[in-house]
């Protein structure tokens, strides 16, 4: 067997999938547009970022954590119907299984990159090739974490709480990590730094002043990253029974 | 471990003191309370018994679904986990549905791609009667047409060993009968096939061997056609006072007699050997009925407790 059959099969069922473009794709972009675009040249107060730049990158680290939490809808509706069963009782490997999760979510984080990209430069937006790689770059780094999430989320909720999960985590992580307007001083930016969001925000900003993340944002990254992918090597086991 | 090749597959199913208990709110559920069987390689074998039996527990160890909580399980030699890694089996799963933006063709070709000496895609879809729907999203199958695809991807490894769990529950009388003769056509193929039923004449028609499950225990294994007689005992009822019950039970062809008060009640292998000795020797006896069994009665006789869903069982 081609060790990315299931790979293909699994992105080929995604980019069919009407709620993946309505959800993963049509939100982020929608937002940009309804937000930024009527006003993308001005100055946001208080910064030296304009609207169509910031909220380019602020919606490119909303954008792809929708991709990669939307993993965790995808088990959780696999698990309903019984398919996770039925693979078990395939000689898919479980490694091959989640290549094809964090593959899929990975594609579509940069689909949706790459929209918002696109649109951003349609908005006056202009960068050097090497800033439009590093943030990108950095960006798909500080997705790690949020690929586990996941796949954590998936084997412990089911399709009724997919829904309330999903926002309550993407609320939550967008807010803190300062996705949705800039946080700059106070508890909330004590605590923000604290989270992957945030670092992933901080990625998106190599856009906006070049600089990438000290050493604080590795040690954060790769903590969560440990944290998560310990709780959803256990959910998964919790969930299948695994012998 | 040397890895055997798939031709080399003597010894087919081996389970062994297999006990596996659930923790519920109202205590524990002793789901399988200690069973030996055997399948031999070719064999076809039906796991017989009412809902509640323990027979979906007891596959979902066979395939590695489930840990025992003792005893072993070994498919052709190894583990079930080896067995299902090294593409030796297949298995249709009772509840079940398809995923959603395939199509069937795509899918069965995608599991074929799983398995290291899979059927042809096309054959595959041919003998589950799929061609005419191979181009179509598996979210616009109707019922009988998803079954029919799970079953294909059941069989599109060409497995050694071939386990169905209750494949027919969802399906009419017509889709039963297409099914089992696609299986029948499959198990010719010299396969191991074990199935899951509570219906007695799937069993029979469609089975060497049926192995009765109740509670949790193995009560009869053996010939359809034993099991077919055993659980297919009639039933004398006569209003017969002041008789012994001991000497009614050795009447021939009674497998046990009881009485209340005037009434007796005789549960026979061979109730027309029975019924002439009955007569010769208690002339005397009145208001005679003769009941054919009922799986039920089977079940009931056989566990010595009654089973909480014997709605659920059809007698042939």
């Amino acid at each position: 067997m081609s060790a990315f059959a299931y790979t293909r099969f699994e992105l080929r069922r995604t980019f069919r999938s009407r709620r993946f473009y309505l959800f993963s794709l049509g939100v982020p972009l929608l937002l940009y547009w309804v937000i930024a675009a009527p006003q993308h040249n001005k100055i946001i107060p208080s910064t030296p970022f304009t609207y169509g730049i910031y909220y380019m990158v602020s919606l490119a680290s909303f954008g792809t954590m929708v991709s990669m939490l939307a993993t965790g809808a995808r088990i959780a509706g696999e698990r309903q119907v019984g398919w996770t069963r039925q693979l078990r009782i395939s000689p898919l490997s479980v490694r091959a299984y989640f290549r094809a999760k964090v593959l899929t979510a990975y594609a579509m984080a940069l689909l949706s990159l790459a929209l918002l990209y696109v649109s951003g430069a349609a908005l006056g937006v202009s960068l050097p090739a090497g800033r439009w790689l590093a943030m990108t770059g950095l960006i798909l780094v500080a997705l790690v974490p949020f690929a586990a999430l996941g796949i954590l989320i998936g084997h412990l909720i089911t399709t009724d709480s997919a829904g309330p999960a999903m926002g309550g985590l993407l609320t939550f992580f967008a807010l803190l990590g300062g996705a949705y307007f800039p946080i700059t001083s106070g508890i909330l930016h004590t605590i923000g730094q604290f989270l992957p969001s945030w670092w992933l925000v901080q990625a998106g900003h190599i856009a906006l002043h070049g600089h990438g993340w000290d050493a604080r944002g590795w040690i954060t990254v790769v903590a969560w990253t440990g944290i998560l992918t310990a709780a959803a090597a256990w959910a998964y086991r919790r969930d299948t029974g695994k012998v | 471990m040397t890895v055997q090749s798939p031709t080399e597959t003597d010894g087919g199913i081996l389970v062994q003191g297999l006990k596996k208990s659930f923790r519920s709110p109202q205590g524990p559920v002793h789901a399988v309370r200690g069973i030996d069987f055997s399948v031999a390689a070719g064999e076809t074998a039906a796991l017989l018994g009412p809902n509640g039996a323990g027979k979906s527990t007891t596959i979902d160890m066979l395939l590695g679904l489930a840990k025992p909580d003792t005893g072993t399980v070994t498919v052709f030699g190894r583990t079930p986990r080896q067995a299902v890694d090294g593409g030796l089996v297949g298995a249709m799963l009772q509840s079940g549905a398809l995923i959603r933006d395939s199509s069937v063709r795509e899918l069965v070709a995608m599991m074929a791609s799983l398995y290291p000496a899979p059927m042809d895609v096309e054959e595959a879809l041919e003998v589950t009667g799929l061609k005419a729907v191979a181009d179509h999203r598996t979210q616009k199958l109707s019922g009988g047409e998803t079954q029919r695809a799970r079953f294909a991807l059941a069989i599109v490894s060409d497995p050694e060993l071939l386990v169905l769990d209750e494949p027919t529950v969802a399906m009419d009388v017509e889709g039963r009968r297409e099914f089992w003769s696609i299986m029948r056509a499959f198990a010719a193929r010299g396969r191991t096939v074990l199935f899951a039923t509570h219906y007695l004449e799937e069993a029979d028609a469609n089975a060497d061997r049926a192995i009765l499950m109740a509670h949790g225990r193995i009560v009869a294994d053996g010939p359809t056609t034993e099991i077919k007689a055993r659980v297919g005992r009639r039933t004398i009822r006569a209003t017969l006072p002041d008789v012994d019950p001991a000497r009614l039970a050795e009447l021939p062809g009674v497998a046990s007699a009881e009485h209340h008060g005037d009434a007796v009640i005789l549960s026979c292998t061979d109730s027309d050997r029975t019924i002439r000795a009955l007569l010769e020797q208690y002339p005397q006896a009145k208001d005679i009925e003769i009941t054919g069994g009922s799986l039920e009665e089977a079940f009931l006789e056989l566990t010595g407790e009654p089973d909480e869903e014997q709605s659920e069982l059809v007698v042939p």
